[in-house]
């Protein structure tokens, strides 16, 4: 399977204790399972994506009618939510993937590191405190707290530059977590474990993949799909280290 | 805080079996690993059992007195830092936990030794 990511729901975070005896915060994620809903390709749509389906129950009148035909053309099962993933090309040029597979977890056996979409907490109108982290004024002795203070000078230049940090509708927008560290695949229940806290509610759904920057190889540490700089090792050569 | 029977689920399969089944009022020996540099070795935490967490995250408080000083450890059940648990005795009690025995000090801090069928 090489379809770079699939759907899923965030269930809740915990605290797992790894072999060291540490304590990690975690959040615990439904993943999938999915399945292959459409291939888009070059030829046709300009580009090579598969659109992936996750599959949940939806009641039948929340379907259109062009979703059912959709559905109906390939015999899926009706999915409630999509979104098209970049198709990893293998290196014989195939990608063994058509419409109708199924794209469960085990995706992210050996995957060290994925991104994580989802849509944030709404936070509705928000002050300047909470929003833009103003630091506000003194607490007490008749002072107001939660303002923002001076927006600008006076009669030059007699307006407000745009993009002054004001107060205004903060959250429910799509926030994508990079590089969360993968810790456990649970393939019996679709879960994937992660380390760290991701986007969104609980029961929200997120958009899985794999990372698209693992971060670079440090002392003693190997991240996935770390190149080597060929400059530098052919300096290194050079140098006989 | 509940949680999710799915994560419930989870939490019940990282815990550990290996240790044996004590009781509040026992006196065990925890053996703790602990790391120094790149050595590791283990220490043994011997107290009275005051408090067992049931749940999700189970966990369990050893108490001890340390040259006339109380001493409590907290060990979450999970956790891979205890090597293993010896139990020393077991006491009569009647207290799910057994708070009140930090303001007694000495004679008073004892508890009624039982044998339980192990």
């Amino acid at each position: 399977m090489s379809v770079s990511g699939l759907l899923g729901k965030k269930v809740g975070m915990t605290q797992l204790y790894d072999s060291k005896g540490e304590v990690r915060p975690v959040t615990v994620l439904q993943a999938g399972p999915c399945v292959v809903t459409q291939l888009k390709s070059l030829l046709s749509d300009g580009y090579d994506a598969a659109q992936v389906g996750l599959v949940e129950f939806v009641k039948d009148s929340r379907l259109t009618k062009a979703m059912k035909g959709h559905f109906a053309k390939n015999n899926l099962p009706p999915v409630k939510l999509m979104k098209e993933f970049a198709i990893e090309v293998e290196d014989d040029g195939s990608t063994g993937v058509k419409v109708g597979d199924k794209v469960l977890v085990d995706l992210f056996d050996g995957t060290k590191f994925v991104d994580i979409s989802g849509t944030s907490k709404g936070r509705g109108f928000a002050g300047v405190v909470k929003r833009h982290k103003f630091a506000g004024g003194p607490a007490a002795h008749g002072h107001m707290f939660q303002v923002q203070g001076s927006i600008g000078a006076s009669s030059f230049p007699s307006r407000v530059f745009p993009g002054q940090r004001m107060s205004g509708h903060m959250g429910d927008v799509t926030v994508t977590t990079r590089n969360l560290r993968v810790l456990g695949v649970d393939k019996d229940e679709n879960l994937l474990v992660v380390e760290g806290a991701v986007p969104g509610h609980r029961n929200g759904y997120v958009v899985i993949s794999k990372a698209k920057k693992p971060p670079r190889e440090r002392r003693g540490f190997s991240g996935e799909g770390t190149a080597v700089n060929p400059l530098k090792a052919s300096k290194r050569a050079a140098k006989g280290k | 805080m509940s949680y999710s029977p799915i994560i419930t689920r989870l939490l019940a399969k990282a815990q550990r079996t290996d240790l044996p089944t004590f009781a509040v009022g026992d006196t065990i020996k925890v053996h703790v690993k602990i790391k120094e540099g790149d050595k590791e070795r283990v220490q043994i935490f011997e107290g009275i059992v005051i408090k067992k967490r049931e749940g999700a995250q189970p966990s369990f408080t050893v108490r001890k007195m340390s040259f006339g000083q109380g001493v409590e450890r907290i060990f979450p059940q999970a956790s891979r830092i205890v090597e293993k648990i010896e139990i020393v005795r077991s006491a009569k009690v009647r207290r799910a936990k057994l708070y009140y025995l930090r303001a007694l000090r000495g004679k008073a801090a004892r508890l009624k030794e039982v044998d339980r069928v192990k």
